[in-house]
C-alpha cells in the first residue's frame, strides 16, 4: 500500500493507483474530460490538474501515479485558476450553442463550465467551421464540438476493433475524423453508436427523427403502429427520472398511446418467433451438415461488421432477419390482414436501443411486405425526449395492455436484450424440441453476465452442442478469427455488437460506465423471472401465427418474409 | 519503382512506415490515398492509423501538390526579419496563394516552422534545401533554377 495525503486527508491505496483514484477513495472528485472509467488513461485535456508538493508544475491527476508520502492539493486557488484557463481554452473554439445542442444538460463540458463559473472568456471565440457529417442514416458527427479527448477512438478501436476513427493532423489543427478523413459512411464504421456513449459532449449523436414521427401522427391517413425492442423498458425509466427497470411495461404502453401511437405491439413477439425459426435452422444445419458454427443475426451492428470484415463467413450467419425486420414484414401482411387494415396506411415505427437499426430498416432488401417494412426507427433516447416533452408524470399514468396478435411475449424474448440472452432463449426451445422432454430448469446461468466471451455445452439427446457468446466486436473478432482459421470448436455462436448486448446499445440512455450496463442486465433477468411463460415456443400468439399463417418454421412463407441474405460491403479502406 | 515496391522495401524495418512515406513522396510529391492504404496493409495497421501518421507530419501532404515544394519559415525570428515580404514576392511570382500549387504542377507554397537556420533569416527551403537571407529581389533568381 502507498500512503499519501490529499487535501490534508490521509489515504492508503494500492501501488499503481493514480491521484484521481486515490482522491475518490476519500470522496474527492477531480474534474475530468478525457478520462473514462472503462478506458485507458489518455491525459490530454489537463482539466484534472492538482498541486503535488515538490513539483513546480501542476500534475494531471488522472495519469500521475501516487508515491509514498506524496502531498496532493486538489483545490488551491492556483489549481482552480489553472483548470479555469484550461476550460476557457477548450471553450475558445467551441460553439457556444448549448441551447440548441442535443447534449444540453447532459454534457461533461457544460457541467464543468458551470461548476468552474466560466463567465467572461478572455480568449476570442474562433469556431473551427467544420461541416456536419450526416452521411449515415444512424449517426451524426459535429466536429466543431469535438474537444479532442479521443474517447470515441478508444471505443471504436479497443472495444469494437473497427478502427473507423483516428486523428488527422496535429496540434491546434488536429481533428478526430473517420478513416482517410472521408465521410463516416465511407469508413468501416458499423454504426454501433458506442462512440456516442463515449463522447463527453455533443460531437457525435444519433440521427434524430422525432419530426418524422410527429408528421406521421398528424397525418389522418396513417395508422401509426409501434414495436418495442426487448432492451427498452428497463432503460426508458432512466430517461424520465426513474431507476433502471422501475417503469412498468404497462405504464410505458400508456405513455406511447398518449403520444399518438394507434397500436402498441412488441418486438418481443418476433423475438420469440426468431427463436423458432433460428432454432430450427440450427437443428437443420446440424442434421444436414450445413455451414457451422451458425452465427446469430439479430444485431445489425454485428451484421455490418461481418459484411465488412468477414465477408468470407457470411454463410455462417443465420438467414433469420432480426426481430425488428421480422416484425416489419409481418405487421404489413399478417397483422394487417387480421385487423382488416390496408397495409398501405400502416406507418410502422420501431423503438430500438440501437443506432444501427436505423440503417438496417433502410436496407433496400427490407421490403418483403411489398412496402418499406419498417418506416421509422426511434432510439430509446429519442422516445425519452418525446416523453419529457409531453409533461407526463409516469407515477400517475394508468397501465394499459399491448394490442393483439403481435403483442404477447415470453421471458425468453425479454432476455434477448442482454448478452447471452438469445443463446439462452434458443437453448430453452431447442432442448425441448430435440429431447421432447420438459426443461426442468430454464436458467442457463453460464451464458449470462459481462464476461467478454462465454462458452457452454449442452447435451441434446446424446449429441453435445457447443456454444459461444461474445459481446463487443473486439471479442467477436476473436471468435471470428478462430472460425476463419478452421479452429472453432463451436456449433452456435451468439454475437451482439454492443458491450452488454442491446441493453448497452448505441441508442440507449447515455451510459458512460459498464457498471450501468451490468445493472440493466440484472433488471432484465428479474423481468424474465417474473414472466408466466419463459419459453418462446409456448407463446400463444406465436402458436396462432404458425397455425393460421406461417404453417411451419422455415416454411415457404417464412422464407419469403422472415429470412434474408447478406452482402459483402467491400469497403475501400479498412 | 512503383509505390507498392517502394513500400514493400521498408516492410521489415521497425517504424518503416515513415521512411516509406518519405520515399514515395519524393517521387509523387504527395501521398495519395492508395499509398496510405497500401502502407497500412504492409505494416499491418488500420488505415485510420496510417492516415493519422501521414497527416501528422507537416512534411507529408495527403493532397496533390506541385513538384517543387517551397516552404517559408514562419517562426518568430524569420517573421521579424520580413518573411511576410518573401511570402508576397513568392505569391506574386508564382501567381498562387500560400497552400496552393501552380497550374503547371511545378511549384507548391507552404509554411513551415523553424528549420534551424535562424542565423540568416528569413529562410525558405525548396525540396528541403535551405536558402538563407532571402528577400523579394532574390526570389526570381532562386525560382529560375527549378523552371
Ligand atoms: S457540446 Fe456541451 S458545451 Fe458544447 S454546445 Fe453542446 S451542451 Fe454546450
Ligand atoms: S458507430 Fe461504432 S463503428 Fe462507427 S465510429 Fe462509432 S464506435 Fe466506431
Ligand atoms: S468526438 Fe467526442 S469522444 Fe471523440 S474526441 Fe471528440 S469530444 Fe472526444
Ligand atoms: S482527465 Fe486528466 S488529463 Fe483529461
Ligand atoms: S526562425 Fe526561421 S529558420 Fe529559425
Amino acid at each position: 500500500m502507498i500512503n499519501l495525503t490529499i487535501d490534508g486527508i490521509n489515504v492508503s491505496v494500492s501501488k499503481g493507483s493514480t491521484i484521481l483514484q486515490a482522491a475518490r477513495e476519500v470522496g474527492i472528485y477531480l474534474p475530468t474530460l478525457c478520462w473514462h472509467p472503462d478506458q485507458a488513461v489518455k491525459a490530454n485535456c489537463r482539466v484534472c490538474v492538482c498541486e503535488v508538493e515538490g513539483n513546480r508544475l501542476l500534475q494531471a491527476g488522472c495519469s500521475t501515479p501516487v508515491t509514498e508520502g506524496m502531498v496532493v492539493k486538489t483545490k488551491t486557488p492556483q489549481v482552480i485558476e489553472a483548470r479555469r484557463t484550461i476550460l476557457e481554452l477548450i471553450l475558445s473554439n467551441h460553439p457556444q450553442d448549448c441551447l440548441n445542442c442535443i447534449r444540453n444538460q447532459n454534457c461533461e463540458l457544460q457541467d464543468l463550465a458551470n461548476e468552474y463559473m466560466i463567465r467572461d472568456n478572455p480568449f476570442e471565440l474562433k469556431v473551427r467551421g467544420y461541416k456536419l457529417d450526416r452521411s449515415t442514416p444512424s449517426i451524426v458527427r459535429d466536429q466543431d464540438k469535438c474537444i479532442l479527448c479521443r474517447r470515441c477512438i478508444d471505443a471504436c478501436s479497443v472495444t469494437q476493433s473497427v478502427f473507423a476513427l483516428g486523428v488527422e493532423g496535429r496540434g491546434v489543427n488536429s481533428m478526430v475524423v473517420p478513416t482517410m478523413g472521408l465521410p463516416l459512411m465511407e469508413s468501416p464504421c458499423v454504426l454501433c453508436g458506442q462512440c456516442i456513449h463515449a463522447c463527453p459532449v455533443g460531437a457525435i449523436y444519433e440521427n434524430e427523427q422525432i419530426d418524422e414521427f410527429l408528421a406521421a401522427v398528424a397525418d389522418p391517413d396513417k395508422i401509426v403502429v409501434t414495436q418495442i425492442a426487448p432492451a427498452i423498458r428497463l432503460a426508458i425509466g432512466e430517461e424520465v427520472g426513474m431507476n433502471t427497470g422501475e417503469l412498468p411495461m404497462e405504464v410505458f404502453v400508456t405513455g406511447l398511446r398518449q403520444m399518438g401511437f394507434d397500436h402498441v405491439l412488441h418486438t418481443n413477439f418476433t423475438a420469440d418467433l426468431t427463436i423458432l425459426e433460428e432454432g430450427n435452422e440450427l437443428l437443420n444445419r446440424l442434421k444436414e451438415g450445413g455451414t457451422l458454427p451458425m452465427f446469430t443475426s439479430c444485431s445489425p451492428g454485428w451484421i455490418n461488421f461481418c459484411e465488412t470484415f468477414y465477408p468470407d463467413l457470411l454463410d455462417n450467419l443465420s438467414t433469420c432477419k432480426s426481430p425488428q425486420q421480422m416484425f416489419g414484414s409481418l405487421v404489413k401482411t399478417y397483422w394487417a390482414e387480421k385487423m382488416g387494415i390496408d397495409p398501405a396506411k400502416i406507418y410502422s415505427v420501431s423503438i430500438m436501443p440501437c443506432t444501427a437499426k436505423k440503417y438496417e430498416a433502410s436496407r433496400p432488401e427490407m421490403n418483403s411486405s411489398g412496402y418499406r417494412d419498417v418506416d421509422l426507427v426511434l432510439t430509446t433516447r429519442e422516445i425519452g425526449r418525446l416523453f419529457r416533452m409531453s409533461g407526463m408524470d409516469f407515477n400517475q399514468l394508468p397501465p394499459s395492455d399491448f394490442d393483439s396478435w403481435m403483442g404477447k411475449y415470453t421471458g425468453a424474448a425479454v432476455i434477448f436484450g442482454a448478452t447471452g440472452g438469445v443463446m439462452e432463449a434458443a437453448l430453452r426451445t431447442v432442448y425441448e424440441v430435440v429431447t421432447e422432454q420438459e426443461l426442468k430448469d430454464v436458467n442457463f446461468t453460464g451464458v449470462r453476465g459481462m464476461e467478454g466471451i462465454k462458452e457452454a455445452a449442452v447435451d441434446l439427446n446424446g449429441t453435445e452442442v457447443k456454444v459461444a457468446i461474445a459481446h463487443g466486436l473486439s471479442n467477436a473478432r476473436k471468435l471470428m478469427d478462430q472460425v476463419r482459421s478452421g479452429e472453432s470448436p463451436y456449433h452456435f455462436i451468439e454475437i451482439m455488437a454492443c458491450p452488454g448486448g442491446c441493453i448497452g446499445g448505441g441508442g440507449q440512455p447515455l451510459t458512460k460506465a459498464n457498471k450501468k450496463r451490468a445493472e440493466r442486465i440484472e433488471a432484465i433477468y428479474v423481468e424474465d423471472e417474473g414472466m408466466p411463460i419463459r419459453k418462446s415456443h409456448e407463446n400463444p400468439e406465436v402458436k396462432i401465427i404458425y397455425d393460421e399463417f406461417l404453417h411451419e418454421p422455415l416454411g415457404h412463407k417464412s422464407h419469403e418474409l422472415l429470412h434474408t441474405h447478406y452482402h459483402a460491403k467491400n469497403k475501400r479502406y479498412l | 519503382m512503383d509505390y507498392k515496391e517502394i513500400i514493400a522495401s521498408y516492410a521489415d524495418k521497425p517504424g518503416g512506415i515513415i521512411e516509406a512515406f518519405h520515399a514515395v513522396q519524393s517521387q509523387l510529391s504527395y501521398l495519395p490515398r492508395e499509398v496510405i492504404a497500401e502502407a497500412a496493409q504492409v505494416f499491418n495497421i488500420p488505415v485510420s492509423e496510417a492516415y493519422g501518421v501521414a497527416s501528422f507530419y507537416s512534411m507529408f501532404s495527403t493532397e496533390p501538390r506541385g513538384k517543387n515544394i517551397i516552404r517559408i519559415c514562419e517562426s518568430a525570428p524569420c517573421h521579424v526579419a520580413g518573411a511576410a515580404e518573401v511570402v508576397q514576392a513568392l505569391e506574386r511570382e508564382l501567381g498562387i496563394f500560400m497552400g496552393e500549387s501552380t497550374a503547371d504542377g511545378l511549384f507548391a507554397l507552404e509554411f513551415t516552422e523553424c528549420v534551424g537556420q535562424c542565423q540568416a533569416t528569413p529562410v525558405i527551403t525548396i525540396n528541403g534545401e535551405p536558402y538563407l537571407d532571402v528577400n523579394a529581389a532574390t526570389i526570381p533568381g532562386i525560382l529560375a533554377k527549378y523552371r
